[in-house]
């Protein structure tokens, strides 16, 4: 292939999406490769979109993006084997445009958005498997893919492929991630009728609903779940890190098969037609887990450079606000007339730290390590709190003081007191 | 079939006065070198209830080439319901091609006029329907599963599937006339032969040079039928689906299959992955059948298949998931392993048909 | 030499979903793809260009976003891409499509003669093999339907020997063209096409036709108005009254399974058990 590129970006996701668009709108040669039938074909889908990082790309993005329900209400949910403990918030302030969280279907939305980077005038090719990245001694230059006459050269190349970027590691950019650092998480859609959804979930048109749960569902391991409504359907799954299912030997697929039949899971999902199961990975490994992410004539952007918020179980928001930087980097760069080199990209990771991306980053930088060493979170205290909702709850002739003593013996019972304060104070800390 | 179209008419409308005089019930009679196709009979089972319906004739088309035994075929269509049938004979009807069967069969409708036309959905019947529909500007419905007459206004009311299944749907031609409908084979049942029946034989004349003719058959391959599974007329059929996992385990099919005296049929993964041959694949883009027994192992019951077989007198679904569809259809289930339940049925069917010899 | 190939986009019925109230197709998450049957036309047309050289030009009657089918035809190596779109086909049956085109073909005929029609054996969102026999018919040229294997082509003498799967047998046909194929599956296997394809039908300047560009004068001919049939009714496949009677024991041990399932059957179904007797005796 003779023809040459000014940017290379790999991958039609949220991250290389964001890149191509704002590449091609700086002005810059762009051509974006994608291994997926069509953009986001290869993406799991259903997820939650933040507007704010896509408004900074598309400002009036609301007007055509596929985008499923707004989001009203969150729902946190402590769940043991039988019940469940939780918080809603519902607010009207949620129901006053412009909204602030949409549910969206990734098939959908990615199409979308690379349309509007090919509107924008980059060139997309799908169905195209990057498989190595072509070097001059340190420096990118351009890919290699397995199509036949699969060579093309850029000035550089973003890595936009997602978590688990092969490329970067078989270039010796930086290791193979470790288990300890991913999630692996798996997610179904069930289908239903509009009308089903808005009346099991008590809202209205548009409206729509998120449960973020943890407790005894993920089998002591480190993890959480999520149930999302879309327009005509539920997204739910769950995410354990990849390194306790490792050693609990169990499978992904169980646990979502054990988190469907859940009594306050389960009526919700009634009656609905399941038509996608995927697994994907989550990089969760923190600010601690975020490798090298330029160098000559290249940068990492997205989960491929592990930017996500285990914790706000944020990502796509991360991903597109990287993609945007890193293309804006090379824009800048190329307006001043200056090369791709490492010196140069540096800007890249200067605007990384002073995003929200790094500071958030950096903020829970200790929580992963906290939850691994400490599995209480995820198996002693989902069932203590339960049973303390149901001690309170229950009228059963037993004063509210022995009923409030005995829910704190329950407690020291299990952990001690020293454990107690310890718990809250790791807690504290991974928060801090 | 149009898809935007699928709000109810309501507006009551009109036949086009072109067409009033059409009458009576028409089946195609598809025969190649004097065989005929057995889904021509079915649809002679099926026409006599719509020519009952509407009290008017069940007429045959027999088109075939003059040294075939073109009255011995209308007479076979008397013994199954037939009250008359044209028969159109000549040199360049022997083999099948589109171009002068088209002529042939547009030439009898428009000198005698049927309100209804019905074809099997064999290849033969599928390319001369949608000829012959074109020539005429009329409606065509494929593949239909049921045909009933819409008793107030005396139209087909023809219902198919679509979607690969997922969905019925029932047509209407109201404004033109013949109302055409294809059928598969094996959805009709097979009508007993009434060998006391005779009926009125109209010979037409056709005249058709050959050397006006384009296409021209070179030469028949015909199939190598000794060892070809007859799929839509076994009475019993074992099936293995994507279920079994190995091709090595589809073997306990054909286990279970030889002691029962069965055709093994398949699930379509189980063809593409070449574990059995095309014609073994039992659905919508493979056969349909309608056994006295149906065995399906390792099968999800996905709406393709389903459509293939559920005309099975019994089901019986062996499936590791008690959520698979096919419970929803099947007569028994068994949840389980197919890799030891079926080596259970064999032997168990084994035993007791070594019982039953030794007691009868 | 120049083939037209006839191609449309539809939902992948393997992921179609009813609605359980309204019985309408619920869209939602499934995937568009060109209807599979007709990459194996596609795929012939590209090899009779290997061999021969010339044109292929691809055809789909549809809603603006078929434009994503017909790039992937390009991708693969097809030379031009035509939509014909626009809102007066709304409703067409197989009679009104293959009308319009037919009408279509007829005009990128003025542009350049045609030698080959394909499409595919049948969609598989209308199932009706119609369209491709339709369009031979208004043409007026010779079809051949279920076509495994173009067995010669001799451009010069415009002959074209083919083998099209009849029932029983095989048939060796000879015809002149222009003719329109269907072509059968499994015949086949559609190409991976090279980057050069990849960046042409990316970058391609599609034909969008409507109504007029078309050719297409008389409006009576297309839409609800050009079609005879009518759907009056769509319904979901009745579920059957019962599900299965499912058979359990204590241990469910196999070997109990398999005997209380024959005693069940049999008890239920004395006929079959005299069938089964019957042949395996
Ligand atoms: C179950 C689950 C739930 C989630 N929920 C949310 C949520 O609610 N909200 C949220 O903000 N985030 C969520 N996330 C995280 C979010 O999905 C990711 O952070 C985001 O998709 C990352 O975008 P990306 O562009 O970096 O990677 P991706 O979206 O994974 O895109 C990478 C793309 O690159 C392509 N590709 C990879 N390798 C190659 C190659 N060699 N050649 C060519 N192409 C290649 C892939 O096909 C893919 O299209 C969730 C993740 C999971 C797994
Ligand atoms: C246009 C079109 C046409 C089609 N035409 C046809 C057709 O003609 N015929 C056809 O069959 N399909 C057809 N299909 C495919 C159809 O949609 C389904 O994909 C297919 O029928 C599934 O085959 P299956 O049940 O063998 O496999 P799967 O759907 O994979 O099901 C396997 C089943 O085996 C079960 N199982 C797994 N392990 C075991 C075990 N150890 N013991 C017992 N059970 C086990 C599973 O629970 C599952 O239910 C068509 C699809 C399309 C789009
Ligand atoms: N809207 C359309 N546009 C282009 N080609 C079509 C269209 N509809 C049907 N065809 C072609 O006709 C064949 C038979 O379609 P059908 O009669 O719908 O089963 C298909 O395989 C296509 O090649």
């Amino acid at each position: 292939m003779a023809e040459k590129f000014d940017v290379i970006v790999v991958g039609a996701g949220m991250a290389g999406n964001a890149a191509a668009y704002t590449l091609a709108k700086g002005g810059l040669k762009v051509l974006q490769i994608e291994r997926g039938e069509t953009p986001g074909s290869k993406n799991v889908q259903g997820a939650i979109l933040y507007s704010d990082a896509i408004e900074k790309i598309i400002p009036d993005f609301r007007d055509d993006a596929p985008l499923e329900r707004h989001l009203i209400e969150q729902r946190v949910w402590v769940l043991d084997d039988s019940s469940y403990v939780g918080t809603h918030y519902r607010s009207e302030d949620f129901n006053k445009p412009p909204y602030n969280r949409y549910t969206i279907i990734r098939a959908h939305f990615d199409q979308w958005f690379n349309k509007k980077a090919r509107e924008a005038g980059a060139l997309t090719i799908c169905e195209t498997t990057v498989t190595e990245l072509l070097l001059d001694g340190k420096k990118v230059v351009g890919v290699m893919t397995d199509r036949k006459g699969g060579e093309i050269y850029a000035d550089a190349v973003i890595l936009a492929d997602g978590v688990n970027s092969r490329l970067a590691t078989k270039a010796g950019f930086h290791p193979e991630i470790k288990p300890k650092d991913v999630a692996l998480a798996v997610k179904e859609i069930h289908f239903l009728p509009q009308e089903t959804i808005e009346a099991r979930f008590n809202i209205g048109e548009e409206e729509g609903v998120v449960i973020e749960m943890a407790g005894t569902i993920s089998d002591g391991m480190m993890g959480t779940a999520f149930l999302y409504t879309n327009k005509e359907s539920i997204t739910l799954g769950i995410g354990c890190m990849l390194s306790d299912f490792k050693k609990q030997k169990t499978t992904p697929y169980e646990l979502l098969d054990k988190m469907k039949q859940h009594p306050s899971i389960a009526p919700l999902i009634e009656g609905g037609e399941m038509k996608e199961y995927a697994a994907h990975l989550i990089p969760e490994g923190g600010y601690n887990a975020v490798p090298q992410v330029y160098g000559d004539g290249w940068l990492i952007a997205g989960d491929a450079g592990m930017f996500v918020n285990g914790i706000h179980r944020e990502g796509s928001n991360l991903a597109m606000t990287t993609g945007m930087l890193a293309a804006q980097t090379l824009v800048e760069l190329k307006q001043a007339g200056k090369a791709f080199t490492a010196p140069n990209l540096a800007q890249y990771k200067a605007k990384l730290d002073d995003s929200f991306v790094m500071k958030d980053l950096k903020k829970y930088r200790r929580m992963p390590d906290i939850f691994h060493k400490n599995k209480q979170f995820f198996t002693t205290y989902p069932e203590l709190i339960s049973k303390a909702a149901q001690k309170l709850i229950r009228v059963d002739g037993v004063d509210k003081k022995t009923k409030e003593k005995e829910i704190k013996q329950s407690f020291v019972a299990s952990r001690s007191v020293f454990g107690l304060i310890g718990d809250a104070f790791r807690f504290w800390r991974a928060m801090e | 079939m149009s898809e935007q179209a699928k709000k109810p008419a309501k507006k009551k409308v009109e036949l086009d006065p072109r067409f009033v005089n059409y009458k009576h019930v028409w089946v195609v009679i598809e025969s190649e070198r004097g065989e005929v196709h057995p889904v021509s009979w079915e649809l002679l089972g099926e026409g006599r209830k719509l020519a009952d319906a509407l009290g008017v004739q069940l007429c045959g088309v027999v088109i075939c080439g003059p040294g075939e035994r073109g009255k011995g075929i209308c007479g076979e269509a008397f013994t199954y319901g037939a009250d008359k049938c044209y028969l159109v004979q000549d040199d360049v009807l022997k083999d099948y091609r589109n171009e002068p069967y088209t002529k042939a069969l547009t030439d009898v409708v428009n000198a005698f006029q049927p309100e209804i036309l019905m074809l099997g959905a064999s290849t033969l019947g599928r390319d001369l329907a949608g000829s012959v529909a074109t020539t005429l500007g009329t409606g065509l419905v494929a593949d239909c599963t049921e045909l009933v007459i819409e008793t107030e206004t005396r139209n087909l009311a023809s219902t198919r599937p679509t979607f690969g299944g997922s969905l019925l749907c029932t047509i209407m031609t109201q404004r033109h006339r013949p109302q055409m409908a294809t059928v598969r084979p094996r959805v009709m049942a097979m009508p007993e032969a009434d060998a006391s029946r005779t009926g009125e034989i109209v010979e037409v004349p056709f005249s058709m040079i050959e050397s006006t003719i384009v296409t021209k058959v070179l030469e028949f391959i015909a199939d190598d039928t000794r060892d070809k599974p007859n799929l839509p007329f076994a009475d019993i059929i074992v099936s293995g689906g994507r279920g079994l996992k190995k091709p090595e385990n589809f073997q306990l099919v054909w286990d279970l299959a030889k002691v029962l005296g069965a055709e093994v049929g398949a699930s379509r993964p189980v063809v593409q992955a070449g574990w059995a041959e095309l014609d073994r694949q039992v659905g919508q883009s493979g056969k349909t059948v309608r056994p006295k027994l149906y065995i399906a192992a390792g099968i999800s019951g996905a709406i393709q298949h389903r459509v293939g077989m559920d005309g099975a007198d019994v089901i019986i679904a062996i499936n590791s998931d008690p959520n698979a569809p096919i419970f929803d259809f099947a007569h028994y289930g068994i949840v389980g392993n197919a890799m030891t339940i079926l080596p259970a049925l064999t032997e168990a069917f084994k035993a007791h048909l070594a019982q039953a010899r030794k007691a009868g | 030499m120049h083939s037209v190939v006839c191609i449309k986009q539809v939902p992948d019925s393997a992921q179609i979903r009813v609605h359980p109230v309204t019985n309408t197709i619920m869209r939602q998450g499934v995937p568009a793809i060109i209807n599979p049957y007709d990459l194996f036309a596609l795929e012939e047309a590209l090899r009779l260009k290997d061999k021969f050289g010339g044109t292929v030009t691809v055809v789909t009657m549809g809603p603006p976003m078929a434009e994503a089918a017909l790039r992937k035809c390009l991708s693969y190596g097809a030379d031009d891409a035509i939509l014909v779109s626009d809102r007066a086909f709304a409703g067409s049956d197989t009679l009104a499509t293959s009308y319009a085109l037919a009408t279509t073909i007829q005009k990128i005929m003025g542009n350049m003669p045609v030698d080959l029609i394909f499409t595919g054996k049948q969609t598989i969102d209308g199932d009706t093999a119609q369209v491709g026999p339709g369009i031979a018919k208004r043409l007026d040229y010779q079809l051949l339907t279920y076509v495994s294997k173009i067995v010669d082509l001799d451009l010069e003498k415009k002959e074209i020997t083919v083998e099209r799967r009849a029932e029983g047998g095989v048939q060796l046909l000879k015809t002149a063209t222009p003719c329109l194929i269907t072509m059968l599956e499994g015949t086949n296997e559609m190409r991976f096409g090279d980057l050069d394809d990849l960046f042409r039908a990316a970058r391609y300047d599609l034909k969008v036709w409507n109504r007029e560009a078309a050719g297409i004068d008389d409006a009576e001919m297309i839409g609800l108005k050009g079609s005879p049939t009518v759907v009056s009714k769509v319904f979901a496949p009745r579920p059957r009254s019962q599900r299965a009677e499912m058979v359990e024991t204590v241990d469910n041990d196999p070997k109990n399974l398999a005997v209380t399932l024959l005693a069940k059957v049999f008890t239920q179904h004395p006929k079959l058990e005299k069938e089964i007797a019957k042949r395996a005796g």
